[in-house]
């Protein structure tokens, strides 16, 4: 599998005549983009806004981001299995607009929804405060239940990141990244001096608003699975859920997993990369043993030396992720862990819900608890008032001036899990 | 540009503030302008750019007799010398004059926001009992090590005292406080853990961002002897809750609990009741709330003589994102409420 991953560096956007890319200016045709979402009679009324870095807005509740694309040769277009017609993905070239996001938001559906601060303090502490971004404001009909109108964002957003991906298609890239794994077989005669590691990505599979999409397939009904990573590179993973905004994984995530780089980075140099066993995280203790149980047991099969593990979410997966260590540190497979902490708004308690000595190596992404205070700003897209429902926030936490004090909780991508971000914590 | 002194308060007990021994012990707090005994150290190692401005000193049995009162005293005298930064101690291994180091420190920080720097040994127990809130260089057990933990106290004053941000306890040279700090990394996490990995193949050594906590054990209650008599209580962190949520509990990451009466109450209606709790599916807990709290079939025990009673009271709050601290506070509360309210047991539920 041959992955070109073509990148279209996007300087400034415009609201236009037609959806196209000029001189590195990106121009989006609104009326045929809210059209297009409006095709879904669930859909009553669709905004089109651009939120760029520095301005001074709050985009507000975040639901998904979504990196626009488009497949140029090869199989497979879009999210195959959700917005398109079912074809595995991967290989061939695909062209991605880098420095543009697409984000969702609109009437609350779950108390997890995020914020994104486009500049000051707020900024820092999400990635999507540096692109530019299309935020698409969906409300739906009246009397549409909450799953169904989880769903209808959803792939609002996928759809709506497809629809501006288009304007790639025609351009030349500024840059090409090629993602090529070879066989396992092969990379173990190719290598055999280098150390096997096995990247176990725990998705989180808990029900509406806590599902996780692979092609299609709600990640909660799943025994666990070996999957190339240029399939989660190239639109096989979707997020459909909003899992505490700081540590979900958003689709954008999705399509460029730090930890999938970061391995591709060294592979064939320090370390003989196997691909990615994507994994659940369940709500009972039988189906915690099964996924656990099972996934230890690929990474055996696959002859791991080594694996990154990372969870999404907090609480109750910390007991997955400790299961996963245990068993696979006592099969002689070395972990480090991906995880965020619960340590309290004083930063003072215990992090996690669950722990195992086996677990001694673990990469900290942050305390989700730790408080910030985000100063006016001159433009909501969204609703302000939403803080106070948003797991972050609470009674009091937006002040009259409309100054938000709330956790990082509440901040889209600030602690994510699977390391995409660099805000940690240290010991004082 | 010449910088700006540093105004400090020193704080001192009747010993090492020359008023006299233990027979003095019961010295209420009183000031004196300027530097009064290791104050006089304190200045000699800031030199010039800090002055110790006035010492405010305490008799040690004054003060673990008279606490709440001795702090209010002592404020007031800190107070009227507007200080940037106080210090008190050194205490080395003396305890209730650790305890009046740290109490002191902690109501300076709480209640004048002015942070304050100490010294102790760590095995006293105003370290314990303050080094949340304080700064405390760790000493030796004597004040034989005065010459070595004073000009370290007035390092740390000096920066504090400026406004500047402490670094780590190692790189600072105090005893860890124990609080996980949120910080920006220069590179991304995944970045990080691969790293980390790559050491343990090589046999490096590397340092676990996050070590693991050490668990309590909960030993089982005995089982109930007779439950035909037993006042049942329901309990959960499932986030049921009256409509409209009347107390503001967060819907993750919880301050707080609810406390709410089902006298007479045979069920939970769902135009009555709802779950607030962020890390579910609402959905079927909200169609029924006794999903979560099963207070009907309790209600049905109840009728059929199976159980005594159903407490007249249920406890309930957030569980998902809520800290291990706050978690173990909440339950130490209402496990306490209970044994009051005379409950035998506990139906816990979570989701």
């Amino acid at each position: 599998m041959r992955l070109e991953l073509g990148k279209i560096r996007i300087r400034s956007a415009a609201f236009g005549n037609e959806t196209c890319i000029r001189e590195g200016k990106l121009w989006i045709d609104k009326e045929g983009l809210v059209a297009l979402l409006k095709e879904d009679p669930r859909v009553r009324e669709v905004e089109v806004d651009l939120a760029k870095p520095g301005d001074k807005t709050r985009i507000i509740p975040v639901k998904d981001v979504i990196q626009p694309r488009v497949k140029v040769t090869g199989k497979g277009q879009g999210f195959p299995g959700l917005t398109t017609r079912m074809e595995t993905v991967g290989d061939g070239r695909t062209h991605a607009l880098e420095n543009v996001a697409v984000v969702t938001t609109g009437r609350i559906v779950g108390f997890q929804e995020g914020i994104i601060d486009m500049w000051g303090p707020g900024a820092q502490y999400t990635p999507f405060s540096k692109t530019i971004n299309v935020v698409v404001t969906i409300e739906p009909v009246e009397g549409l239940k909450e799953h169904q109108h989880e769903e209808c964002v959803r792939l609002a957003g996928l759809k709506a990141g497809s629809y501006i991906g288009q304007a790639a298609r025609e351009i030349e890239p500024d840059e090409i990244q090629v993602f090529e794994l070879g066989t396992i077989t092969g990379n173990a005669k190719k290598y055999p001096q280098l150390p096997k590691v096995v990247y176990i990505e725990m998705l989180i599979s808990q029900g509406l608003l806590h599902d996780t999409y692979i092609y299609g397939v709600d990640s909660k009904k799943i025994l666990p699975t070996l999957i190339h990573p240029n399939e989660i590179l190239d639109g096989a993973v979707v997020s459909g859920n909003c899992v505490a905004a700081c540590d979900k994984i958003t689709t954008f995530q999705h399509l460029n997993n730090s930890v999938v780089l970061d391995l591709y980075k060294r592979h064939g140099k320090d370390l003989n990369f196997l691909g990615v066993i994507l994994t659940n995280e369940n709500v009972t203790l039988d189906g915690k043993l099964r996924a656990c149980g099972y996934a230890t047991n690929i990474a055996k099969m696959l002859g791991a030396d080594g694996a990154i593990i990372s969870e999404e979410g907090y609480g109750n997966p910390d007991t997955d992720l400790m299961m996963n260590c245990r068993l696979l540190e006592d099969a002689g497979i070395k972990t480090v862990l991906i995880t965020d902490e619960c340590a309290g708004r004083d930063g003072s308690s215990q992090s996690l819900a669950d722990c195992v000595q086996q677990a001694k190596a673990i990469v900290t992404t942050g305390n989700v608890s730790a408080l910030v205070v985000l100063p006016p700003a001159e433009k909501i897209i969204g609703r302000a008032e939403a803080i106070a429902n948003l797991a972050g926030g609470y009674d009091g936490s937006l002040a009259a001036d409309g100054r938000i004090t709330c956790e990082l909780n509440a901040i889209i991508g600030s602690t994510s899990e699977i390391g995409y971000h660099n805000v940690t914590t240290k010991l004082y | 540009m010449t910088e700006k002194k540093i105004r400090v308060v020193h704080y001192l007990n009747q010993f090492f503030g020359n008023i006299g021994g233990e027979d003095k012990a019961g010295q209420p707090p009183i000031s004196k302008d300027g530097a009064v005994g290791p104050a006089m150290g304190l200045q000699q190692a800031m030199g010039d750019k800090g002055e110790v401005v006035g010492t405010v000193i305490c008799g040690d049995n004054y003060f673990n007799e008279n606490t709440a009162e001795a702090k209010k005293q002592i404020l007031e005298l800190i107070r009227k010398y507007s200080p940037d930064v106080v210090v008190a101690g050194p205490a080395f291994n003396a305890g209730r004059y650790g305890m009046a180091c740290g109490e002191t420190g902690k109501a300076v920080v709480q209640g004048l926001g002015i942070p304050v720097v100490s010294g102790m040994y760590n095995e006293n127990p105003g370290v314990d009992a303050s080094k949340l809130a304080v700064y405390i260089v760790p000493t030796a057990d004597s004040a034989a090590d005065m010459r070595n933990a004073l000009p370290k106290m007035a390092a740390l004053a000096l920066k504090l005292g400026r406004g500047e941000d402490l670094g780590t306890p190692q790189e600072e040279g105090y005893i860890p406080q124990g609080r996980r700090v949120t910080v920006f990394s220069d590179r991304i996490g995944s970045t990080r853990a691969v790293e980390m990995l790559m050491k343990r193949f090589n046999g490096e050594p590397f340092e676990t961002e996050l070590p693991m906590p050490e668990f309590d054990r909960v030993e089982p209650a005995p089982p109930v002897k007779d439950m035909t008599k037993a006042n049942i209580a329901l309990v959960c962190t499932g986030g049921i809750m009256p409509a409209g949520n009347p107390d503001r509990i967060e819907s993750a990451s919880a301050t707080k609990y609810g406390r709410y009466s089902i006298a007479g109450l045979d069920d939970f209606l769902p135009e009555d009741y709802e779950t607030i709790h962020g890390g579910y599916d609402p959905v079927y807990a909200n169609q029924d709330p006794d999903r979560i709290l099963p207070l009907d079939v309790l209600r049905d025990m109840q009728k059929e003589g199976i159980i005594g009673k159903v407490h007249d009271y249920f406890y309930t709050t957030v569980g998902t994102g809520t800290s291990v601290a706050n978690s173990m506070r909440f339950g130490q509360e209402i496990g306490k409420q209970l044994k009051e309210e005379g409950v035998d047991a506990v139906i816990l539920t979570s989701t």
